[in-house]
């Protein structure tokens, strides 16, 4: 059994509620599509580059809470990352989600993610937009162009 | 309304007398009889069987005859060389898939399943139409969510040669006629193939008066074991459908350059057999039998009417599937805008197992026009207070949410 109402903060409540930086990114350069094979939530991410800086970002997406609230902060604190700057942060939210992190190094905001560490099933509905985002700044292609959904950012040994 | 067997019977539930299980459409959990009696094996008759040049070899061989005859007795075959043991539903559709496929399925032939199939019963009949150049055509449900049987006769036709469909859906808990639609299938010449894992667990099935012409189940559904199932056919399909993997016991003899098969069921049985899941399984139909399905069936349903009328019941929710009266004990729905993952992990916290997804049924989510539900489901150690625990804890997810 978990406990789940540490999990549940308002944070994560009002950004499941109203999530930010939520539809298609007209100007966007790049898309990148990620799909949890547990559940078969999907999310869309999209991210307008300006050389080696993330001018915009947002993301469209069926997902829980937590992969919601995960994406809709994760947008906004991208935004204006160098791609190092962005990685350093995927990595950082990755070893919180797992457990491993020291939240001292994060934006206060993703600190209410600690919880899904407890919560293994969950962990992967957190780090899907993250995953997302690695898969986009990597390899993502142009938006609308051939297999534009076809290379998706899966997790990997996510069991049926 | 108590629970149909004692809880004592099952050391899980015992052990963790909070825990409100309501999970059993994807596993069940194991009554003491069926762990001992695979204990027993393995402490007792232990060998390769059919191998039988010592008496321990002929004691094991005994012991795997004994629990295919049990278990041929409990789906109705008379015949218990009719009952291929295998892995489990998937692994006996699979077999019917790629075996009977191949050899009977060309191009420009017809399979069709219905549109409330568990992946099992629709993917690999999908990827054999793909490899044989075969049309796929998908029955449309009814309002319910069984097969539309009308729709069915007008899309069967001479090109049909292959017509699955599950007795119950696993996510609707909607009971298929299978006599019907086997006779459907009969009318044209197609081989009905039936996907049992929701309804032998649940209901009396008696093979032989089906009609019907592969039956598949999976023991850890049914309280047996896990890696354990049934591929069930009318004898001359099984005769007639080649081997699906070849290798030791299944052969008559090997020569240098052909093969030739052994008889029914080594036939379809290659390599050592799980005989400690056929005796585990042969277990859970006895300890079936003994409380009778025709009770199981109406406890489950008197369950599920129960839940159903509660949960329906509540604010924003919204139950999935046939009427209370219509349904085997499934119970599919959606609360809100609330995802139901977040909901099973909010009832988790107050011990409550529930099932969250897409279960297995990609294509049925999208005919509902929903991306994942809840799914609580019911056996014979639940009882209506499961039910209220569950009411109330979709309450107060509710109020996590902000929607009560």
């Amino acid at each position: 059994m978990a406990d789940t109402s540490a999990l549940y903060q308002e944070v994560i409540l009002d950004h499941n509620r109203r999530p930010r930086n939520y539809g298609p990114l007209a100007d966007a350069t790049v898309e990148e599509r990620g799909i949890n094979p547990l559940c078969g939530d999907e999310l869309t991410l999209w991210l307008r580059m300006d050389g080696d800086r993330i001018a915009d970002a947002s993301f469209l997406g069926s997902g829980c809470a937590i992969s919601r609230a995960s994406a809709s902060m994760m947008t906004g604190l991208v935004k204006g990352m160098t791609r190092a700057e962005a990685d350093l942060l995927i990595e950082r939210f990755r070893e919180l989600a797992t457990g491993k992190g020291v939240m001292d190094d994060l934006p206060p905001a993703l600190r209410a993610f600690a919880g899904v560490a407890r919560l293994p099933q969950r962990v992967k509905c957190a780090v899907l937009p993250w995953h997302t985002l690695h898969s986009a700044l990597e390899g993502g292609r142009a938006p609308g162009g051939p297999g534009a959904s076809g290379s998706d950012a899966r997790e990997r040994g996510a069991r049926e | 309304m108590m629970t149909l067997v004692p809880r004592s019977d099952f050391s899980l539930l015992s052990a963790n007398p909070g825990l409100v299980y309501l999970d059993s459409a994807a596993t069940s959990q194991k009554p003491r009889a069926v762990l001992d009696a695979m204990n027993d094996f393995y402490e007792t008759d232990y060998a390769n069987p059919h191998r039988g040049a010592y008496a321990l070899s002929a004691r094991a061989t005994e012991r795997y005859a004994v629990a295919r005859a049990a278990i041929a007795r409990f789906f109705g075959v008379k015949d218990p060389e009719c009952v291929i043991l295998t892995r489990g539903t998937t692994d006996s559709l699979n077999a019917v898939a790629s075996a009977w496929g191949r050899a009977n399925v060309r191009a420009g032939d017809e399979i069709i399943v219905t549109g409330a199939e568990h992946h099992a019963n629709f993917v690999p009949w999908q990827q054999i139409a793909i490899e044989r150049g075969a049309r796929f055509t998908i029955c449309p449900l009814t309002s319910e969510g069984q097969a539309d049987v009308e729709a069915l006769a007008g899309l069967a036709s001479r090109r049909t040669k292959v017509i699955a469909f599950n007795h119950v859906s696993n996510v609707l808990g909607a009971i298929n006629p299978v006599s019907e639609i086997a006779a459907i299938a009969r009318g044209v010449g197609a081989l009905s193939v039936c996907d049992g894992a929701q309804g032998a667990p649940h209901m009396p099935v008696r093979f032989d008066a089906l009609g019907v012409d592969i039956y598949a189940a999976s023991a850890h559904k049914m309280l047996g074991p896990m890696g354990s199932g049934v591929l069930i056919g009318r004898r001359e399909i099984l005769e007639a459908m080649p081997p699906y993997q070849t290798g030791g016991d299944m052969i008559a003899s090997v020569g240098d350059e052909r093969t030739t098969w052994n008889v029914l069921p080594h036939k379809l049985e290659a390599g050592t057999p799980n005989v400690a899941g056929a005796v585990g399984l042969a277990a859970a139909c006895d300890y079936l039998t003994a409380i009778g399905m025709d009770a199981v069936a109406a406890h489950e349903r008197a369950l599920v009417r129960y839940a159903y009328e509660r949960v329906s019941a509540i604010d924003d929710v919204r139950v999935h599937g046939p009427s209370a009266l219509e349904r085997s004990g499934v119970l599919s729905f959606t609360v809100g805008e609330i995802h139901p993952h977040d909901l099973a992990t909010v009832l988790d916290e107050r011990g409550i197992c529930i099932r969250a997804g897409h279960h297995c049924a990609q294509p049925l989510m999208r005919r509902l026009g929903v991306a994942a539900t809840a799914r609580a489901s019911f056996y014979v150690y639940n009882d209506e207070n499961d039910v209220e625990l569950l009411v109330s804890a979709i309450e107060s997810a509710k109020r996590v949410f902000a929607l009560a």
